[in-house]
C-alpha cells in the first residue's frame, strides 16, 4: 500500500476483454435479482389468490430452493474456483451451512414435532 | 488532513466535525470506548437501584413496574451496549496495529457500525423519558413481551435492530481486515491471541446476528403490525422466540468473553515475561469454543420442555465447552509458572481473572447437568453463575486492558496506586456481591422479583450483596477518576511502556501517527516486536518496503446521516400500532434519507488520497523530533 504507486498502463485489448467480461457479470447479476424478485412475487401471489395448500406448500419450497441456490452461486460467488483467500471463504460458507443445519434439524425436530 | 497525533489548537467546531466524519480506526475505537464507558455507568447505576431495592426485606424503594424496567434495562445495556462497544473499542484501537496494517478495511463501515450502534443505543434509552423502558427481562420472552403495554418492548426491538446491525457491520469489517490486510509474513499461526479471539468472535458475531435480526424482526410485526409469529392462539408459536434469541444469545457470551480471553492472553505474557505457553493450542481451544457455542443454545430453556433426548444431548454439548476453556485455563497458567512475574495493574487484574473466571466455569458445568438445572432454573444461583462469568471474565479484562493499552491508546499513563486500590475495592466488591448469591440460590430466592419477605434466612446475604454492589460502584467511580487525572498526565512518548511489550503494536512510538505505519512492517516470527528487540533492532521493527507515499480514507459524514435516517424511522414504526397518522411518513422519510445517502455513495467514487513522503517525514520530525521514528 505505501509503495510508490506502480501503475501498469493496460493494453487496448486487456481493456476491452475487462470491458466486455464485466459488463457479461453485471447482466447476469440484474437478470439474478430480477428472477429472486419474482420469485418472491410468486411466493405471496400464490398465497394471496387462496390456491389449495396441496399446491401452495411444494411451490413456494421449491421457490425457496431455487432461491438459496442463487444465493450461493449468483451473489455469493460459490461456483468460483479461484479468488484470493478462496479457502477461507469457502471455510465460513461451509462452516455457516453445518451451523444453519442445525437449527434446521432443531425447529424440524424439538419445536414442531 | 486529520491526525491523531498532533495536538495543533484547533477550535471545538473543528475538533467535533473530525470525531463526526472520522473513519480512523484509533479514533473510532476512542469513541467506542467512551460511549461504552457511559452506556457501562448508566447500567452500573441501575444495577445499584436494584441492589439497594433488595437490601433490606419488604422495601419500596421502587416500585415493581420500575424495578422490572431496571433490571431489563440493566441487562440488555451491560451486553448489547456496554460490554459490546467496550471490546469493540479495544478491537479498534489495537487490532491493525497488531497485524500492521494502516486501517481497517472498510474505513466507511467502521464509521457506520459506531453510529448505529450509538443512535440505536441512544434510542433504547430514550425509553426512560418517554413513557416507560422495556421491562420483560432483557431475553424478553415473546409470551411476556408481546403483552407488555405501553412502548417499552418496541424500543427494545427497535433499538437492538438498529445497533445490532451496527455490530454485524463492524464484525464483517473485522474478519475481511484480519484475514486480508495483515503485514507480509504475518500467518495465521504468527497472529498474535487477541488478533485471533478477534476474528473468532467477529465470525460468531456473523452468524449469530441474523437469527437475533429474525426475531426481532417477528416480534416487531407481531407487536407493530399486528402478525402472529408468537401468538400460540393464531397459530403462532411463542417458543420460537426462545430459540431464536438462544440461537443468537449463546454465542453472544461467547462473542463478549472470547476477546476477553484474547486480552487476557496478551497481558499476562507480558508480565510473567515468558512466551504464551501453548499458543497453537490456545488457538485450536478459541476455535472450538466458538464453534460449540452454537450447539448448546438450548442448554438455557431445559425447563421449557423439550423433551429428555434434547435436554440430553444439548447438556453432554454444553460440558464438551469446558474442555476447551479449561485448556485456556492451564495456558495461561503454565505461562505465569516459571516466569519473572512482574505484578503491575493489568497482570493483578489477569491474577484476580483466573479464579473467577474458573468459579464461574464450574457453576456453568453445575447448570448443564439438566436435572440439576430444573432446581437452578430461575433462581440467584444462575444470577451469580453469570456475574461470575461476565465480571470476573470480560470487566476485569476490560478493566486490566485499560490500564494495558491505555499508554497506546492515549499516549499517558493511568495511576499505578490507585489502579491498585480500584482492583482491590472492586475485586472485593465483586466477590460479596455474587458469591453469596449461590447460596440464596440454593436456599430457593427466585431471581427478577422486586422484594422479598423477611426472616427466610436471605436477609443478611442480600445485605452483604448490596454493600458489595455498592463497592464495585465505588471502583468504576475511582477508575473514572483515573482516567480524568491522567489527562493532566505526562505524555508517555516513546515505545514499549511496559517494557516487556512482545507484538508489534509495542513498536510503534506513542503518539501512533494517523496512518499507523510510515513502512508496512515484516513479520519474522511468532512475537516480532519481542523478536526484533532480542536482536537489538533499535526501530523495533523490520520494514518490508521503502518509504512512500501512503494510501489513506477520507473522512465522511455519510454514515452519521444514514444512522440518523434509521433513527428517525424507528420513531415511525414506533408510534405506527397508535394509529397516528404521520407514522408512515415518518418511516418513508427515515428509510429515504438512508438510502439517498446510499445512493450518493455509490455514485460519487471516494478513491482517498496520498500522503506525500514529504508529509511524512515532516509530521515524524515534529511528533519524534529530528530524524523522526527511530
Amino acid at each position: 500500500m505505501g509503495h510508490d504507486t506502480h501503475v501498469q498502463e493496460k493494453s487496448v485489448a486487456q481493456y476491452e476483454f475487462n470491458r466486455k467480461k464485466n459488463a457479461v457479470e453485471m447482466r447476469k447479476q440484474v437478470v439474478n435479482f430480477a428472477i429472486m424478485i419474482l420469485f418472491t412475487f410468486i411466493a405471496f401471489a400464490v398465497v394471496v389468490a387462496d390456491f389449495s395448500p396441496y399446491f401452495i406448500k411444494p411451490v413456494i419450497l421449491l421457490l425457496a430452493g431455487v432461491q438459496v441456490a442463487l444465493q450461493l452461486y449468483a451473489f455469493m460467488h460459490m461456483g468460483e474456483k479461484k479468488a484470493p483467500f478462496i479457502g477461507v471463504i469457502n471455510t465460513f460458507v461451509w462452516l455457516g451451512a453445518v451451523i444453519a443445519f442445525t437449527f434446521f434439524l432443531c425447529f424440524l425436530t424439538i419445536i414442531w414435532w | 488532513m486529520s491526525s491523531v497525533a498532533i495536538s495543533k489548537k484547533t477550535g471545538f467546531g473543528a475538533t467535533l466535525w473530525d470525531y463526526l466524519t472520522t473513519v480512523d480506526h484509533k479514533k473510532l475505537g476512542n469513541m467506542y470506548f467512551f460511549a461504552g464507558l457511559l452506556f457501562f455507568a448508566i447500567a452500573g447505576f441501575e444495577a445499584l437501584l436494584i441492589r439497594i431495592q433488595l437490601m433490606v426485606p419488604n422495601n419500596d424503594f421502587v416500585s415493581a413496574g420500575l424495578f422490572n424496567e431496571l433490571l431489563t434495562m440493566h441487562g440488555t445495556t451491560m451486553l448489547f451496549l456496554a460490554a459490546t462497544p467496550l471490546l469493540f473499542g479495544f478491537m479498534n484501537a489495537i487490532v491493525p496495529l497488531q497485524i500492521g496494517a494502516r486501517d481497517v478495511a472498510f474505513p466507511f463501515l467502521n464509521s457506520l457500525g459506531f453510529w448505529l450502534f450509538f443512535l440505536g443505543a441512544l434510542f433504547l434509552h430514550l425509553s426512560f423519558f418517554m413513557g416507560g423502558a422495556p421491562d420483560a427481562g432483557w431475553t424478553s420472552y415473546a409470551s411476556l413481551s408481546l403483552y407488555s403495554p405501553g412502548h417499552g418492548i418496541d424500543f427494545y426491538v427497535l433499538g437492538l435492530q438498529i445497533s445490532g446491525a451496527g455490530t454485524l457491520i463492524s464484525g464483517i469489517n473485522f474478519i475481511v481486515t484480519i484475514i486480508t490486510m495483515r503485514a507480509p509474513g504475518m500467518t495465521f499461526m504468527r497472529m498474535p491471541l487477541f488478533t485471533w479471539t478477534t476474528l473468532i468472535s467477529s465470525a460468531l458475531i456473523l452468524f449469530a446476528f441474523p437469527p437475533l435480526t429474525v426475531g426481532l424482526f417477528f416480534m416487531l410485526v407481531d407487536r407493530m403490525f399486528g402478525a402472529n409469529f408468537f401468538d400460540h392462539t393464531m397459530g403462532g408459536n411463542t417458543i420460537i422466540w426462545e430459540h431464536l434469541f438462544w440461537i443468537f444469545g449463546h454465542p453472544e457470551v461467547y462473542i463478549l468473553v472470547l476477546p476477553a480471553f484474547g486480552l487476557f492472553s496478551e497481558i499476562i505474557p507480558v508480565f510473567a515475561r515468558k512466551r504464551l505457553f501453548g499458543y497453537s493450542s490456545m488457538v485450536f481451544a478459541t476455535i472450538l469454543i466458538g464453534f460449540l457455542g452454537f450447539m448448546v443454545w438450548a442448554h438455557h430453556m431445559f425447563t421449557t420442555g423439550l423433551g429428555p433426548t434434547a435436554n440430553a444431548i444439548f447438556a453432554v454439548a454444553t460440558m464438551a465447552i469446558a474442555v476447551p476453556t479449561g485448556m485456556k485455563v492451564f495456558n495461561w497458567i503454565l505461562t505465569i509458572w516459571g516466569g519473572s512475574i512482574k505484578v503491575t495493574v493489568p497482570m493483578i487484574y489477569a491474577l484476580g481473572f483466573i479464579p473467577s473466571f474458573v468459579a464461574g466455569g464450574v457453576t456453568g458445568v453445575m447448570q448443564a447437568t439438566a436435572p440439576l438445572d430444573y432446581q437452578l432454573h430461575d433462581s440467584y444461583f444462575i444470577v451469580a453463575h453469570f456475574h461470575y462469568v461476565i465480571v470476573g471474565g470480560i470487566v476485569t479484562a476490560i478493566f486490566g486492558a485499560t490500564h494495558f493499552y491505555w499508554p497506546i491508546m492515549f499516549n499517558r499513563v493511568l495511576n499505578e496506586k490507585l489502579g491498585y486500590i480500584v482492583f482491590w475495592v472492586f475485586f472485593i466488591g465483586f466477590h460479596l456481591t455474587f458469591f453469596l448469591q449461590h447460596f440464596l440460590g440454593l436456599m430457593g430466592m427466585p431471581r427478577r422479583v422486586f422484594t422479598y419477605q423477611a426472616d427466610q434466612g436471605w436477609d443478611l446475604y442480600n445485605f452483604i450483596s448490596s454493600i458489595g454492589a455498592i463497592m464495585m460502584g465505588i471502583g468504576v467511580i475511582l477508575l473514572v477518576v483515573n482516567m480524568l487525572l491522567s489527562i493532566k498526565g505526562k505524555p508517555v512518548n516513546q515505545r514499549d511502556y511496559w517494557g516487556d511489550g512482545r507484538s508489534l503494536e509495542w513498536a510503534l512510538v506513542t503518539p501512533v501517527p494517523f496512518y499507523n505505519f510510515k513502512q508496512t512492517p515484516l513479520i519474522r516470527g511468532y512475537d516480532p516486536y519481542w523478536i526484533e528487540k532480542h536482536e537489538g533492532n533499535k526501530e523495533g521493527m523490520t520494514y518490508a518496503e521503502p518509504l512512500g507515499d501512503i494510501h489513506m480514507p477520507h473522512g465522511s459524514i455519510l454514515p452519521l446521516i444514514m444512522s440518523i435516517g434509521m433513527f428517525i424511522a424507528a420513531f415511525g414504526a414506533l408510534y405506527h400500532p397508535d394509529g397516528v397518522s404521520w407514522s408512515v411518513p415518518v418511516i418513508i422519510l427515515g428509510i429515504g434519507i438512508t438510502v439517498a445517502c446510499m445512493i450518493l455513495r455509490s455514485f460519487k467514487d471516494d478513491l482517498g488520497y496520498h500522503v506525500h513522503k514529504e508529509e511524512i517525514i515532516a509530521l515524524e520530525e515534529e511528533l519524534y523530533g529530528k530524524g523522526g521514528n527511530k
